[in-house]
C-alpha cells in the first residue's frame, strides 16, 4: 500500500538526518597536505633523489605519535623534499600511536613510514607482524654516512636492520637552578661521590626538612615507572660498566643478579631516601604519585635542588622560564663515578621504519636519513636533536639541546641506549615499570622486585 | 542508518498487512528497501572477508570525494552525499508505492537479514574470534606464520600469577561492594525522601553525578584525593579536611589495600543516583490499597518497609542490582584514569586493555575478555529467569 504523505515525509527527514551524520563523519580532516606538484626550486640538493624513477605525483603516508604544533615543524622540514621530488608526504599525527600501530598493521592498514617513539615498539611490531621492511639499501648508504655504528645496532632486530634514528635525547642530565646553586654556594658535582656529598650538604643546610636535595616524579599514565628505569640504567652503566650493561640488556645475566641489586640499592639511596626526596611534594611515596612532568617544578620555588630527567624536559618548564646556563633552570651532566675514565651517556631515540617498498617511500626514507633533513628539522625548533654526525650544533635551537648534541658528538662519550626500550615489551614496558613503581610506592623489597621482573622475562 | 529505517519499514509492513486480504503480502518496493540494506551489508562483509586474504583492490576515488580540505569542497561533498541519498531513497519509496505482492519468507529475510548480518558481523563473529584467540599466543590466531596454539596456558597464567590474582581479587571486591552499597544507599535515600517536601530537588542532587562521564568523575575524584606534603598547602578536598581536623594527610590513591575502596567510592557516587531513581519510581508504584490495608492491620515503620515495600519493589531492586553489577564488571575508565592499574588496583577490564594494547599479548587479552564474559553469564541468566518468573506471575 502507498505510504501516506506524512509518513513519507517523516521517513525522508529521518534519512536526511542520517545523511548529515554520515557526511559530518566523512568530511573530517584527512590530515594530509595538498599536492604541490613538480620539481622546482628547493632548499636542498635534489640530486640524491633523481635515482628514484617515476615518483612525481605519488604520495607517502607517515604515522607518528607527535602532535601539533610539533608536527608542523616536521611538515616544514619535509617541504624541500616534496619540492624536489613532487612526492606528497601525508602526515598522520596521533597520540594513540603506541596502541594503534600494531592493530593497524595487523588489520592490513599500515602507513608507508612510521616514526616509532622508541625501538622497543619497533621490535614488537617486527616480531609480532613481520610487516616492517628492512632499511632500503639507498637509505642505509646515507645512514652509514651520518650515524655511528652503535646507532645501527639499536634499530636491528635479530640481525636485520629495520630502523634508523629520528630525534634523539640524552637522559644523563640532572636539572637544577643555576641561580639557586649560586645563592647557596653549591658547585656542580663532577662525580657521583660529589653528588652524594652535595645532597648531604643540602640536607644539613635545611634541618627543618622543608627543602630537600631531590625532587622526583615517575607517574606517567599507563607508563608510570619509566623514569626509575632511566635511573637504574644510568647507574648500571656507571657502576657495572658498559660490558655488563650490554649483557644486562640482552638478558645474558639474570635481572636479579647481585650486581643488579647493588645498582638498585644505589638508586634507592636517592629515590627511596626520605631525607633526599621528595622536595615540594612530600614523602618517598609521592614520587610514585607525582607526574614526571610536574616532578621538577619545585626547583623553581626552591623546595628542591635537583631533578634527574632527560633533555626533553626543557619543554615542561612554565612559559617564561629562562632555560640556560645562567638562567632559572639548566641541567648538568649526571656525573660518572670517581676515577672513571669514560663519560657514560644514556640516550633514547625515535626510530623511523618503513612498511612498504615503493620508489617514493625509498626516496623519502633516504631523505630522512640525510644531514640536510637533520639540519632543516633542527632549525624548526621544538628542541629537536639528532644523533646525525653531520648535524651542525649551531642549528639546534635550545641551549639544553645543544648540550645534548655536543654529548652525542663527543668522541670520549660512552653512549648506550635506554635499556628498557631494548628489552622485550613484557619487561621493558611492562614488569620493569610496574615493579619499579611498587618499589617506590609500596616500599617493596629490592630483591623481591628484581625476582619478579626476572620471572616475567619471556 | 538502519535505525532510521526501522520505523519506516515497520510502517510499510503494518499498513500492508492490515490492508491486504491474502497472507501478509507486501509490496516489491519494501522488499527493495530490504535488499538494498542486504546489499550494503554484503558489501561490508565482502570487504572484511577480502581484507583477510589481503585482496582488497586499491580503489581510486574521484578526488572531490576524498580530498575535502577546503570549506567549499566540504560543503560540496555534503550536498553531493545528501543528493545521492535523497535520490536513492526517493527511488526506493517510489517502488514502495507499487502494488505488486511477494511471498512471506522473502519479506522476513529482507527485514531480519540486515539486523542478523549486523549482529553476526559486529557481535557474534568478534565474540567467536576472541574465544579462539584466548587459546592462542600473543599473535592473532588467523596469522598462520606467527600464531601458536597454547591451549589453556593463558587461563592458567591468569589464575596462578600473583599479579593477576590481585586483579581477580579486586574485580571480586568491586562486583560485591558497588551494587551492595549503591543499591543500599539508593534504597535508603529513596525511602527517606519519599513524599517529603523538595523531593524533586533532593533527587536531582543525587542523580546529578549520573550525568558525568566516568573519566570526568575520575578526574574530579583524583583532585579530591590529591595529596601534598603535610607542611604544604593541600589542594585535595579530603586531605584539607583531614588537616583541619588536625590529622596527617593521607595518600588515598596509593595506600594498599584501601585505595581500591576509594576508587569504588567513585563508582558508587555515580550509580547511587541511578539506583535511587528506579527504586523511587517503584516505591511510588506500590498500590495505595496495599499500603492502606497494611496500615489497618497495624503495620508501620520498619515492618512496613520489610513486609510491604521490599516485596513490592523486588523486581526493580533486582534489575538495578544486575545492571549495576554488569556496569561494575566492565569498569575500566575509573581505574585507568586514577591509577592506571598501578598500586594493586587493576581490574579485569583494565588488564584486558593493558595486555592487548600495551603489551600486544592478544592471547592473554582475549583470555581476560573471555573470563569477563564467563563471569557475566550467570548474572544475565539469573536476570532473564527472574524476568520470566515475574512475567508468569503477571
Amino acid at each position: 500500500m502507498a505510504l501516506n504523505h506524512k509518513r513519507r515525509f517523516t521517513a525522508l527527514s529521518g534519512v536526511l538526518a542520517a545523511t548529515f551524520v554520515v557526511t559530518a563523519c566523512g568530511s573530517g580532516d584527512d590530515g594530509g597536505g595538498g599536492t604541490d606538484g613538480g620539481s622546482g626550486s628547493s632548499a636542498i640538493d635534489c640530486a640524491p633523489y633523481e635515482q628514484f624513477a617515476d615518483i612525481d605525483g605519488k604520495s607517502v603516508s607517515t604515522y607518528a605519535s607527535i602532535v601539533a604544533p610539533e608536527s608542523d615543524a616536521y611538515e616544514a622540514a619535509w617541504k624541500p623534499f616534496e619540492d624536489c621530488t613532487g612526492v606528497d608526504v601525508k602526515g598522520e599525527w596521533s597520540k594513540e600511536f603506541e596502541a594503534q600501530i600494531v592493530v593497524r598493521v595487523q588489520s592490513g592498514n599500515p602507513p608507508d613510514v612510521a616514526l616509532f617513539p622508541q625501538p622497543g615498539l619497533l621490535q614488537t611490531v617486527v616480531n609480532d607482524t613481520g610487516a616492517v621492511v628492512p632499511v632500503f639499501e639507498e637509505t642505509e648508504a646515507v645512514v652509514d654516512e651520518n650515524f655511528s655504528e652503535d646507532w645501527k645496532a639499536y634499530g636491528t632486530v635479530d640481525g636485520t636492520y629495520y630502523g634508523f634514528p629520528n630525534s634523539s635525547n640524552s637522559k644523563s642530565f640532572v636539572w637544577y637552578s643555576p641561580s639557586a646553586f649560586a645563592d647557596a654556594g653549591y658547585e656542580i658535582p663532577q662525580t657521583w661521590e660529589e653528588l652524594v656529598s652535595l645532597s648531604d650538604k643540602i640536607v644539613a643546610d635545611n634541618p627543618d626538612g622543608s627543602v630537600k636535595p631531590w625532587c622526583a616524579g615517575i607517574a606517567s599514565g599507563d607508563a608510570t615507572g619509566w623514569p626509575v628505569t632511566d635511573w637504574v640504567e644510568d647507574k648500571m652503566l656507571r657502576d657495572q660498566g658498559a660490558d655488563y650493561y650490554d649483557k644486562w640488556v640482552a638478558h645474558e645475566v639474570p635481572f636479579n643478579a647481585p650486581e643488579s641489586v647493588e645498582v638498585w640499592d644505589a638508586v634507592g639511596t636517592v629515590l627511596r631516601n626520605p631525607d633526599y626526596v621528595n622536595g615540594g611534594f612530600g614523602n618517598v611515596q609521592t614520587v610514585a604519585s607525582t607526574s614526571f612532568q610536574d616532578g621538577g617544578l619545585p626547583i623553581l620555588d626552591g623546595s628542591c635542588f635537583m631533578y634527574k630527567m632527560a633533555s626533553f624536559y626543557a619543554a615542561n618548564w612554565p612559559e617564561g622560564t629562562d632555560v640556560s646556563e645562567n638562567g632559572d633552570v639548566f641541567a648538568f651532566y649526571f656525573p660518572a663515578n670517581e676515577g672513571s675514565e669514560e663519560k657514560p651517556v644514556l640516550v633514547g631515540s625515535e626510530f623511523i621504519a618503513a612498511f612498504d617498498d615503493r620508489p617514493e617511500v625509498r626516496a623519502f626514507t633516504t631523505y630522512l636519513a640525510s644531514a640536510e633533513y637533520a639540519n632543516l628539522r633542527a632549525k624548526e625548533g621544538f628542541g629537536f636533536v639528532s644523533a646525525n654526525k653531520n648535524l651542525d650544533v649551531a642549528n639546534v635551537d635550545s641551549p639544553i639541546s645543544k648540550l645534548a648534541a655536543e654529548q652525542f658528538q663527543d668522541p670520549s662519550a660512552l653512549i648506550r641506549f635506554d635499556g628498557a626500550d631494548l628489552m622485550p615489551g613484557a619487561v621493558g614496558s611492562g614488569s620493569f615499570w610496574r615493579e619499579a613503581t611498587a618499589w617506590i610506592a609500596e616500599g617493596k623489597d629490592t630483591k623481591a622486585v628484581l625476582d619478579s621482573v626476572e620471572q616475567s622475562w619471556p | 542508518m538502519s535505525d532510521t529505517q526501522t520505523p519506516e519499514k515497520a510502517d510499510a509492513s503494518a499498513s500492508d498487512a492490515t490492508a491486504g486480504k491474502h497472507k501478509n503480502p507486501v509490496s516489491y518496493g519494501a522488499l527493495a528497501v530490504g535488499f538494498f540494506m542486504i546489499l550494503v551489508f554484503a558489501g561490508i562483509v565482502g570487504l572484511v572477508a577480502a581484507s583477510f586474504f589481503d585482496a582488497v583492490p586499491e580503489i581510486t576515488w574521484p578526488s572531490f570525494l576524498v580530498e575535502s580540505d577546503t570549506a567549499v569542497r566540504k560543503l560540496g561533498l555534503m550536498v553531493f552525499v545528501v543528493l545521492l541519498f535523497v535520490g536513492v531513497m526517493a527511488l526506493l519509496l517510489f517502488m514502495v508505492d507499487s502494488r505488486k505482492r511477494v511471498p512471506n519468507w522473502t519479506v522476513a529475510i529482507a527485514f531480519v537479514g540486515p539486523a542478523l548480518a549486523a549482529l553476526l558481523l559486529g557481535l557474534i563473529w568478534p565474540g567467536i574470534s576472541t574465544l579462539i584467540q584466548s587459546f592462542y599466543g600473543r599473535s592473532p590466531w588467523y596469522d598462520p606464520e606467527r600464531s601458536e596454539f597454547v591451549g589453556m596456558a593463558n587461563f592458567s597464567t591468569l589464575f596462578t600469577t600473583p599479579e593477576f590474582q590481585v586483579v581477580l581479587r579486586n574485580t571480586l571486591i568491586w562486583v560485591i561492594l558497588v551494587p551492595l552499597v549503591a543499591v543500599g544507599l539508593g534504597l535508603l535515600y529513596a525511602v527517606l525522601i519519599d513524599r517529603t517536601r523538595g523531593e524533586a530537588i533532593s533527587k536531582g542532587l543525587i542523580f546529578l553525578p549520573m550525568a558525568i562521564s566516568l573519566v570526568g568523575a575520575s578526574i574530579i575524584w583524583r583532585f579530591v584525593y590529591e595529596y601534598r606534603a603535610p607542611a604544604r598547602p593541600q589542594i585535595g578536598l579530603l586531605n584539607q579536611l583531614l588537616v583541619w581536623l588536625g590529622l596527617e594527610p593521607y595518600q588515598f590513591i596509593l595506600n594498599v589495600p584501601w585505595n581500591t575502596t576509594f576508587l569504588i567510592v567513585v563508582m558508587v557516587w555515580i550509580q547511587t543516583g541511578f539506583a535511587m531513581t528506579i527504586i523511587s519510581a517503584a516505591i511510588k508504584a506500590i498500590p495505595d490499597d496495599i499500603v492502606e490495608a497494611a496500615r489497618l492491620d497495624g503495620v508501620s515503620g520498619l515492618r512496613m518497609f520489610r513486609y510491604v515495600t521490599i516485596p513490592s519493589i523486588r523486581p526493580a531492586l533486582l534489575v538495578v542490582w544486575v545492571t549495576i553489577t554488569m556496569t561494575t564488571l566492565k569498569v575500566f575508565d575509573i581505574v585507568r584514569t586514577m591509577t592506571g592499574g598501578n598500586f594493586q588496583t587493576s581490574v579485569v577490564a583494565n588488564e584486558f586493555y593493558t595486555q592487548s594494547f600495551r603489551q600486544f599479548d592478544f592471547g592473554l587479552g582475549a583470555a581476560l575478555a573471555v573470563l569477563l564474559f564467563v563471569i557475566v553469564i550467570p548474572v544475565v541468566v539469573y536476570q532473564v529467569r527472574q524476568l520470566r518468573i515475574s512475567e508468569e506471575i503477571r
